[in-house]
């Protein structure tokens, strides 16, 4: 029997606001466990919590981003619960009035395709607190105790919910690729999975091709990368697969993905959605978010990465290939946007990022403001170039330099000898040195093999380390030739 | 008048809110709440006899919304304050009984 794979997936991502949702503590990632804590998010008794602004402006950008519909009236709910990692024992959330409902992402498949997830709703929680459990193996089911850091305990946390409109977990990868893409272009989260500032889980059922109906489905956590999401979601439509073809039915359960085994094990059957006794939060009043508000946010909400590629090719008549590129990630985008208005070369800019530059930053892990390299040193040093100063040879070297350590091109190249040599005068010499030094290479070309004209342009360049102007080279190399030919 | 007879909350179900809640009862508390819950419900339920129709909903009976804050940070408590009441801690971090897993 063929079937279909049916997935759908719960996004949480912390907002990267100063502060957490309720209190004034600073919302930070690495502080020593329980010294960002106040009686608000410890949830003493008689404390007042008081909603960060901040965290709704984000939130609301976010949802206008992916299409959502912002409805006028939202509140707060109490979800009840018994663990640790809510000192309360409950955590502040939204239950049937989120701020945001109905979006849709456009994702990229591998076949060159387009495909539009559906978004159910976005939803604004606080972030529980963080435990270790201790014991010998650091396992939650063999652990001795559990060690409680409440510093994350109230961060702002979005909780992005996707239809169940995946057919394959290629389509879910990339499905977190582009909603990553959006929300750090926005600068509403780093959306750093490493640091849970970004988490995912994942509902996955399969059934009989053609069927309407859903099959059960499992929800799968601990996935610690996009990566181990996709690898999850291969190891259990297939583990899905095999306990129906073998005659057995699938339980709706959670499972955990095990990295290290590959494989997903089943962790607790799912609690009832009304065990969690939701009711309206008490201690904070709704929300009304009026037409004023939303045509407000619309307007700071800052170019899109899709409108712009296409206003990067139009504008500066680059190809779709580099305007996608470009466009990748915000810092990226801005940095080519300054350095080729500036340069007046959109085209020459766009190369050198997508070449040395990207190859740099992805080699060394950087984001290119973590770089030293500033637009107006790209621009310098491509109209460097364009000016015959220094060759593009030199130039790989001087975008290194840039990169590492800064600084002013024209300076550099000064100190460093890195001119090109352009004259003629100075040229001429090494031009008839590699041709004497290679007599038998020389006999060739007069033999009528023209092609190892290029083994002494070659040779001219090392010789000059790469500074001498490579036409110029080409030019004069000819003549040079002619000449021998002649004197024959 | 309220209805006394049947109860619309079981026994069982008083246990399951009870788990939910961490509360140990015994037998005859179950069968005593499960009647002093079902009259309670009842007497709620009058509610839903009220004709609604055309009236929105409320949240609140405050007319007030939209209550933020700035986005500022201020200085926590320091954690020896903030772990004062922990019956037990360890590496600055409350310590508790193993979470079950299965």
């Amino acid at each position: 029997m063929k079937f279909e794979t049916v997935i759908g997936l719960e996004v949480h991502v912390e907002l990267s606001t100063q502060t957490k949702l309720f209190c004034s503590c600073k919302n930070s990632f690495g502080a020593n466990p329980n010294t960002l804590v106040c009686p608000v998010c410890l949830g003493m008794p008689g404390v007042l919590p008081v909603v960060n602004k901040e965290a709704i402006e984000k939130h609301i950008m976010a949802a206008l981003a992916v299409g959502c519909r912002i409805p006028e009236h939202s509140k707060f709910d109490r979800k009840n619960y018994f663990y640790p990692d809510m000192p309360k024992n409950f955590q502040t959330s939204q239950y049937d009035l989120p701020l945001a409902l109905g979006g849709s992402l456009e994702i990229n498949l591998p076949d060159g395709e387009k495909k539009v997830i559906g978004i159910t709703r976005i939803h604004l929680e606080e972030d529980t607190g963080k435990s270790k459990h201790a014991g010998e193996t650091g396992s939650i089911v063999e652990s001795d105790y559990t060690l409680l850091d409440y510093n994350r305990a109230g961060v702002p946390l979005l909780e992005i919910v996707s239809e169940p409109d995946m057919r394959t977990p290629e389509e879910a990868y990339q499905y977190l690729n582009e909603l990553k893409k959006i929300l750090v272009w926005l600068g509403v989260s780093d959306c750093k999975m490493e640091q849970g500032s970004l988490r995912c889980d994942a509902n996955i059922s399969i059934r009989p091709e053609g069927q309407e109906e859903f099959g059960v489905k499992a929800e799968i956590k601990n996935m610690n990368s996009f990566r181990s999401v996709r690898s999850a979601l291969l190891y259990e439509e297939k583990r899905q697969r095999e306990v129906i073809e073998s005659g057995g039915r699938i339980i709706q359960e959670t499972r955990g993905w095990e990295e290290d085994r590959g494989i997903t094990v089943s962790m607790r059957s799912k609690e009832e959605a009304h065990d969690y006794r939701y009711f309206p939060e008490p201690d904070l009043p709704p929300m009304v978010v009026d037409k004023e508000w939303i045509e407000r946010a619309k307007q700071k909400l800052p170019e899109l990465p899709g409108e712009r590629k296409l206003r990067f090719a139009a504008e500066y008549g680059l190809p779709e290939y580099d305007s996608g590129i470009l466009n990748l990630s915000r810092s990226i985008s801005d940095f080519f946007e300054e350095a080729a208005k500036l340069s007046g070369d959109p085209k020459q800019t766009s190369n050198w990022l997508m070449g040395d530059i990207l190859k740099y930053l992805n080699q060394n892990e950087l984001e290119i403001h973590e770089t030293r390299l500033k637009p107006e040193a790209l621009a310098e040093m491509i109209n460097l170039i364009k000016k015959d100063v220094i060759s593009g040879k030199i130039g790989k070297d001087l975008i290194e330099e840039l990169l590492k350590n800064g600084g002013n091109p024209e300076e550099i190249v000064e100190k460093r000898g890195w001119k090109q040599i352009s004259s003629g005068d100075d040229l001429l010499p090494v031009i008839k040195q590699v041709v004497d030094d290679n007599p038998k290479v020389l006999t060739q070309y007069l033999e009528g093999k023209e092609s190892v004209k290029g083994f002494f342009v070659g040779q001219v360049m090392k010789k000059t380390a790469g500074k001498a102007n490579p036409a110029l080279v080409g030019k004069m190399m000819d003549e040079e030739l002619e000449r021998r030919k002649n004197n024959r | 008048m309220l209805k006394e007879s049947t109860p619309d909350i079981t026994p069982e179900e008083v246990e399951h809110i009870a788990h939910l809640s961490r509360i140990e009862i015994s037998e005859e508390d179950k069968i005593q709440f499960a009647g002093e819950l079902g009259r309670i419900i009842h007497y709620i339920n009058k509610l839903s006899e009220v004709d609604t129709t055309g009236v929105d909903p409320t949240f609140r009976t405050a007319p007030i919304f939209n209550v933020f804050r700035e986005d500022t940070p201020r200085e926590s408590f320091p954690a020896e304050e903030i772990l004062a009441n922990a019956p037990e801690k360890e590496e600055g971090c409350f310590r508790m009984p193993r979470i079950i897993g299965g």
